[in-house]
């Protein structure tokens, strides 16, 4: 029965968990828009959401960081599996920074609603269950 | 939670954006001074960003890695009656270019601004996942 309802709510949940890590990864990308020789990074949504809810048991084994600064193994700095991409150079800057501000804005408040729409989703699954269960 | 990481992010960027900030209002209040502590005409002072990473996450935050002095030559003006002239009349003043650090003073605002607003909506969708189920 436990496992039926963690069913149920998993796709929603492992999607709100994708847009949270890349809503962070878009601020990054916006709080770095002057660093330079910083390259903007995100995810492909579609291939991180079909890998993390591939069944299991390919994932690599993740190192014991002691220190902020240390680099992560290859493999696990995937959110969901996927790997972290650069975005491409709309327009170049002589500090070599890659951040399009209009690009970031967009895609994170993109990114934002996404995020609510999976809310309203998961909130509508569990006022059915709730509904099912009290008759 | 991956969403708290956003206010470590757009908190350490708001923070260097004000060091920015900090960094012109100190080069435009002393646009004009032929003498300092040291003797020497003031030198402009820009920040250099740097991105750090944020523990246990693929982000990376902001932090000043240090505070430069402009190297360009002080402008020299001709004022033979100012105490600090040299022997040829000329004052040394400060290397400060205005239009840039008024162009400085823009770009560090909006950005600020920029990364509020990150934290505003961060702040909302937290806000919203905890009504989960009600």
């Amino acid at each position: 029965m436990i496992g039926k309802l963690d069913d149920y709510l998993r796709f929603q949940e492992t999607a709100l968990s994708l847009r949270a890590q890349r809503q962070q990864l878009l601020a990054s990308n916006i709080a770095n828009a002057d660093t330079p020789d910083y390259k903007a990074r995100d995810i492909d949504f579609s291939s991180a959401l079909q890998s993390a809810l591939a069944p299991a048991g390919q994932a690599p084994s993740e190192l014991a960081k002691t220190s902020a600064a240390h680099l992560d193994a290859p493999g696990t700095a995937r959110p969901g599996g996927a790997p972290l991409l650069y975005r491409s150079v709309q327009q170049g800057s002589v500090d070599g920074n890659t951040v399009d501000m209009d690009t970031e804005r967009n895609q994170f408040a993109d990114n934002a609603i996404r995020y609510e729409a999976s809310l309203t989703m998961i909130s509508g699954q569990i006022k059915s269950l709730l509904a099912a269960i009290q008759g | 939670m991956s969403l708290f990481d956003v206010f470590n992010v757009a908190g350490s960027a708001m923070s260097a954006q004000a060091q920015r900030l900090n960094t012109v209002a100190s080069n435009l209040a002393n646009a004009d001074s032929t003498t300092s502590s040291t003797g020497q005409p003031y030198r402009a002072k820009q920040v250099v960003f740097s991105a750090v990473p944020v523990a246990g996450s693929q982000a990376s935050g902001v932090k000043v890695l240090e505070v430069v002095e402009d190297a360009s030559p002080p402008r020299m003006v001709y004022d033979p009656k100012n105490p600090v002239a040299d022997e040829k009349g000329y004052v040394a003043m400060p290397n400060v270019n205005v239009v840039e650090e008024m162009v400085n003073m823009i770009s560090a605002s909006r950005s600020y601004q920029t990364n509020v607003e990150t934290m505003n909506a961060a702040k909302t969708m937290l806000l919203k996942t905890l009504t989960i189920g009600q």
